[in-house]
């Protein structure tokens, strides 16, 4: 298969170069944007912070803003790479299957009718959003003697997102809530959002993306094909399901930063396999690499785009993905 | 045949279903009665009686002012925006062949959202009369592009269904940039121009909305109803609609142009309200069979009803909040789209 970058060497420093891209990321995420802030300060506000107005910028708004871009954006990529593979389907992600709609309801309802609140409370809610959403869009995809299609199960995502986002909008209507936060559940933002909410549910997205390159290897032999899998002694069924429960973890840990950021999980994981080929083992670094760095970089054009006004960085990744969509529809849709 | 009877004219005569006639007229009444309980429910209630006296002219004044300047005008579009969707979406199906489809799930309405949204935000000074076509417009500009997009040696409808999906969530996201970067939007025509994205029939009045809409819908529906006995060739294959004389692409070209227009104009007023245009043919399917002369106006007639019952459900379940009406459709529909799912499970 031609890949861009071929030898191991090649490869290694592709990751190497991918890190350091995703430093100077967070970096010129915490300088640039309505305030522009110059390296030293951001140093000094680590060193020797004096509570001035341009530290207080940097520790509590601009510095959990980068954290949760580039985490959200691993956690999605790496999520829709594993998707892919499972579902045999080139279109998978959590946005287009409706796993992000889902937790986005569940979190929404939660917080409306059973006094949920607490950001723990909120990332367990968006799990189990996230793990209910996956297996019905899952179980519905399979109806039927063809299996798993990619028109059934990319309609029944559409379906459920459609759905999902409907009930959630009514609830937060009905709750009163104001347009910023309703907004905010339906194209994802990761503005305005403080470092408790990304320390309580970076652990299991920590964990899970460790998950991912352990069970990396797993996905390679899956890849061949059910039968040949089975053939080769894999339990696939453990395999499967532990995979979908990183799945689970990563995309619900997403919405209850982010909210329902779409498109990340489809993007990334071709522009890998463009870059270094279809081993899993490769593919997931990579992805957690470059989807931060996407990420990053939309959330920094976002600020940019309609200056002095932010575009919620949801909306910035639906405008560059659907080309993308659009062309691997265009090649059929299914591997 | 039975269950047929005909109507002769001097070059024409049609065969009808009785079962189709007995279904019309049955969801006319359903309709109606649909129409008074509406018209009767919400902060004060009238009691159905006293709506059909005051509709007639004889009832009390205190009464009439509620009716016809707030309840009736709502229900009047409801009635409209329904089948409208309905019928767009029994077109569409027809022409791609594929039941999943309907003019939400594509893209179309997206289009015309997009539309809308511009109209409202840079047309403003322009009449109002014409957001109906600025919505059209960007319905077609839709339609267009995910047509453009989906060829490739021809249309699949897997290929179509799947590009619009993605074109569905682009447009969506286009729509919420401009609500949210037109430096001049005051929170409250960003809050408007949001519901308007899920579909609400929320304030509509005789004048802004009624009189609007309503050429369109009176002009499109009976061409629709015309032209959907091509349909019914075209449904045999394109080789068989060739050789039995129909000009396919010629006519596929007509009923996608109504199809597109009708979505336009109902989303121009009553918004993105989903699910409607893929549930009503199903259920009209169901009751008069597939021929399409019977489908049209049968769809029409649960569009509205669909559409009366869950604004209905909207507006009175959480008084005195008003919810989309977008919000019940999607709550039905959706199950409804599982089932079909399940339904088609070794097709589609």
């Amino acid at each position: 298969m031609d890949t861009l970058l071929s030898s191991h060497y090649q490869k290694v420093a592709g990751l190497l170069a991918g890190l350091l891209l995703f430093a100077a990321g967070i970096v010129c995420s915490i300088a640039f944007g309505v305030t522009n802030i110059d390296w030293r300060t951001i140093v000094e506000s680590y060193t020797a912070f004096n509570g001035s107005q341009e530290h207080l910028i940097i520790q509590t708004a601009r510095m959990p803003r980068a954290l949760i871009a580039a985490a959200v954006g691993a956690s999605l990529a790496v999520a829709g790479a594993l998707m892919q593979g499972i579902t045999r389907n080139q279109l998978a992600s959590p946005s287009i299957f409706g796993i992000n709609a889902g937790a986005a309801f569940f979190i929404v309802t939660g917080s409306a009718f059973f006094g949920a609140s607490g950001l723990s409370t909120f990332a367990t809610l968006a799990f189990i959003g996230a793990a209910f959403t996956a297996t019905l869009v899952y179980v519905l995809g399979s109806i039927g003697n063809d299996g798993l299609t990619p028109l059934k199960v990319t309609l029944a995502g559409a379906a459920l997102t459609a759905f999902f986002s409907s009930l959630s909008l009514g609830v937060l209507l009905t709750g009163g809530q104001t347009f910023d936060q309703v907004l905010y559940w339906f194209v994802g933002s990761v503005a305005g959002r403080d470092m408790n909410i990304f320390t309580a549910a970076a652990p299991f997205m920590g964990i899970a993306l460790l998950g991912a390159l352990v069970v990396a290897r797993h996905m390679n032999v899956l890849a061949l094909g059910e039968d040949v899998a089975v053939g080769l002694g894999q339990k696939t069924v453990y395999i499967k399901l532990a995979a979908g429960i990183i799945i689970v973890l990563l995309a619900g840990g997403s919405v209850s930063m982010a909210g329902p950021i779409a498109f990340i999980g489809i993007i990334i994981p071709h522009l890998t396999r463009y870059l270094v080929g279809i081993d899993y083992r490769w593919v997931i670094p990579y992805c957690a690499v470059l989807g931060g760095n996407l990420l990053l970089a939309a959330d920094i054009g976002s600020r940019y785009i309609a200056f002095p006004k932010e575009v919620p960085v949801g909306v910035m990744t639906a405008i560059i993905g659907v080309p993308f969509f659009v062309y691997i529809a265009r090649r059929g849709g299914h591997s | 045949m039975n269950g047929w009877f005909t109507l002769r004219g001097r070059k024409h005569s049609f065969q009808i279903d009785r079962r189709t006639v007995a279904m019309t007229v049955l969801l006319i009444i359903a309709n109606l009665a649909a129409i008074v309980v509406c018209v009767g429910l919400g902060s004060t209630s009238i009691s159905p009686l006293a709506v059909i006296r005051t509709i007639i002219g004889i009832g009390e004044s205190s009464d009439s002012m509620i009716i016809f300047s707030l309840r009736l005008p709502r229900v009047i579009i409801a009635v409209l925006v329904g089948s409208a969707l309905a019928v767009s979406g029994a077109l569409l199906q027809g022409i791609v062949r594929n039941p999943l489809t309907s003019p939400d799930i594509i893209g179309i309405s997206g289009g015309a959202s997009l539309g809308t949204v511009v109209f409202i935000l840079y047309f403003s000074h322009v009449s109002i009369r014409f957001m109906p076509l600025s919505a059209v417009v960007g319905a077609f500009a839709a339609a267009f592009l995910i047509y453009l997009f989906a060829y490739r040696r021809g249309i699949t409808p897997l290929r179509l269904v799947l590009i619009g999906i993605g074109m569905a969530t682009a447009l969506t996201a286009v729509t919420y940039m401009l609500i949210l970067t037109a430096s001049f939007t005051p929170t409250a025509v960003a809050v408007k121009a949001f519901t308007f994205m899920t579909g609400s029939i929320y304030g509509v009045s005789w004048e802004r909305d009624v009189l609007t809409l309503l050429p369109w819908i009176f002009i499109l529906l009976p061409v629709a109803f015309i032209y959907a006995r091509h349909l019914n060739v075209q449904e045999l294959g394109d080789e068989v609609a060739t050789s039995v004389g129909s000009p396919v692409h010629v006519k596929r070209t007509i009923l996608l142009f109504i199809s597109v227009a009708l979505a336009g104009a109902a989303v121009a007023i009553g918004g993105a309200i989903n699910f409607i245009g893929l549930m009503a043919p199903h259920i009209a399917r169901k009751l008069v069979g597939p021929a399409y002369g019977g489908v049209i106006p049968v769809s029409a007639l649960i569009g509205s009803l669909v559409l009366l019952l869950s604004d209905l459900v909207a507006r009175v379940a959480f008084i005195p909040l008003d919810i989309p009406a977008g919000v019940f459709t999607a709550a039905i529909g959706a199950p409804f789209f599982i089932y079909l799912l399940y339904r088609h499970r070794s097709g589609a």
